[in-house]
């Protein structure tokens, strides 16, 4: 099975990173992978973007065009790649940041308030995190087990004491 | 062994640092600046040489430098700073030394953009500087080959004595994938018997030079290297087929628009459209004989870069006109999707069917 991801919202949400995480969750096991970055002139406030492909089988594009899981994080992005999910695919809103509803109905939406939630958790950086623990739990494109593990590999040597507030974070999503 | 998960510009680095490499010269350029940026921090660890020059044209000026002593040595930029290179490339090869030149390439001409791109193909596999010459041209796909053609890279630059380029592209240099690093190889102390590394006053010393004033030397020189690059041809084509065995049709693409078409192949044959892939990962020296062998067989080819039809040219002299080659290209920064590559075979498909 194959699954294509893509992950956007603005520069500095941590879309990049969020995008990492599934990558290394499926590096650890074992699975065919590919994460492709947005790359360009962009910074804190731009638009940003990665494509993340997990897969059984040797990965051929890594570029994703026509994600079966969409998630956004602020409205351009919603509006940009709406049309683009496959049908039957998944829709993840960060329904704080984003004041309309999906207006497809041959695909699966969440509303997620994630960046609310991230406030009121003492966490404001980490709505990324909160999402993906909810498209973890809702798609199963990794498996919930080992989740600190992957954790320690993407938290920077630098950042070492924000392991437990990103398997936190992950946790609120999985059980919102 | 087990699998990292890294951006194809750092397992470039990397991969070079296994290979023995420890001289490294660049300059910034988006989208290869991770690889200068991996050197940076490395280098300095392992007794290597990390230098960022004052501009293109003096880093590929002191690759020549060290080229000429025998050591491994590299540098890498992106398309505007690659043609800023070519007169330091032209000298190196006019010199008959061995480098790797990595060429992470965005769309042009000129300043372009820093989307990723295959426009540079024609100056990477038909000279790019001036004067008779050729580099050995490989094409990763992945960040597996990121790696891998990088330690080929070196050993054919070393064996056949002349520089060689590793020819990816933005999406390839920015993307991460698992890969599986080689293992580490012991820097070479041996001293090559042409390298310029001080005589110690015990035998004749050696020059590192292109310059030949007499015509009748340089002829000899142009055409001993000459000898040398048909031996290149015979013996280092590599090329990966991909679903060829019953093709009556073929896709050629090299690097990431090979990745895209790959899907577009596997959605064709969904379709009962006997369809399939050969992709050079030798630029230069093309590989002629399994395009040859091919056009022989197959009813049309359809050339998938990202340049306006570069590639397509070599296509053609390969297939001696046996058969239609079309092409199917975006440019400027644009990747084509799998269903534009697959319209493009369904075209291929009706046209040669007329």
């Amino acid at each position: 099975m194959t699954t294509e991801i893509l992950i956007a919202g603005f520069g500095g949400q941590g879309i990049l990173f969020a995008g990492k995480f599934l990558a290394n969750k499926g590096l650890f096991e074992g699975r065919s992978l590919s994460w492709l970055p947005s790359y360009g002139p962009e910074m804190r406030g731009g638009t940003a973007n990665c494509s993340v492909v997990l897969s059984d089988e040797p990965i051929g594009s890594p570029i994703v065009t026509n994600p079966d899981v969409l998630v956004v994080m602020n409205l351009p992005s919603l509006d940009k790649y709406e049309n683009a999910v496959k049908p039957g695919g998944t829709i993840f809103v960060d329904s704080s940041l984003i004041k309309r509803e999906v207006k497809r109905e041959d695909v699966t939406a969440y509303y997620i308030p994630a960046t609310r939630l991230a406030n009121e958790n003492n966490m404001p950086t980490l709505a990324n995190m909160i999402m993906i623990g909810k498209v973890i739990k809702e798609c199963g494109v990794v498996s919930t087990d080992g989740m600190e593990e992957a954790v320690n590999k993407i938290v920077s040597a630098r950042h070492q004491n924000l392991k437990e507030i990103n398997l936190k974070a992950l946790k609120i999503g999985e059980e919102y | 062994m087990s699998k990292v998960l890294m951006k194809g510009n750092e397992a470039i680095a990397e991969s070079a640092i296994r290979s023995g490499c420890r001289h490294y010269f660049g300059y910034p350029i988006t989208p290869q600046t991770e690889l200068a940026a991996y050197m940076a921090k490395r280098m300095p660890k392992i007794n290597g040489t990390f230098l960022q020059a004052e501009s293109e044209i003096a880093a590929i000026n002191m690759v020549y430098g060290v080229a000429g002593t025998g050591k491994r040595v590299m540098t890498s930029s992106s398309s505007p700073g690659i043609s800023l290179k070519q007169e330091g490339i032209s000298y190196i090869a006019g010199s008959d030394l061995p480098c790797l030149i990595v060429n992470v390439q965005r769309g042009g001409p000129g300043l372009g953009g820093i989307q990723p791109s295959q426009s540079d193909y024609f100056q990477a596999t038909k000279g790019g500087g001036h004067g008779d010459y050729h580099l050995i041209v490989l094409a990763p796909s992945s960040v597996q080959e990121m790696a891998d053609l990088t330690a080929l890279g070196f050993d054919l630059a070393d064996k056949y004595l002349m520089p060689a380029m590793l020819l990816a592209d933005g999406t390839i240099g920015q993307m991460m994938e698992p890969v599986e690093l080689g293992e580490e190889k012991a820097v070479s102390t041996e001293k090559k018997p042409w390298a310029v590394t001080g005589t110690e006053m015990k035998r004749k010393h050696n020059i590192v030079n292109s310059l030949y004033l007499a015509p009748d030397e340089l002829e000899k020189k142009n055409f001993e290297r000459y000898e040398k690059y048909k031996t290149v041809e015979e013996n280092e084509a590599r090329y990966e087929s991909f679903m060829m065995e019953d093709a009556e049709y073929c896709v050629v693409a090299f690097g990431i628009a090979a990745r895209v078409s790959k899907n577009a192949v596997v959605a064709a044959r969904k379709e009962g459209i006997k369809v399939g892939l050969i992709r050079p990962i030798t630029l230069w020296p093309f590989p002629k004989k399994a395009i040859a062998e091919a056009a022989g067989k197959v009813k049309g080819m359809l050339s998938v870069e990202l340049s306006t039809g570069q590639m397509i040219e070599d296509i053609k002299l390969a297939a001696n006109c046996a058969v239609p080659v079309e092409l199917c290209c975006r440019v400027g920064g644009m990747i084509m999707s799998p269903d534009e590559v697959l319209n493009s075979i369904k075209k291929l498909v009706g046209g040669a069917g007329k």
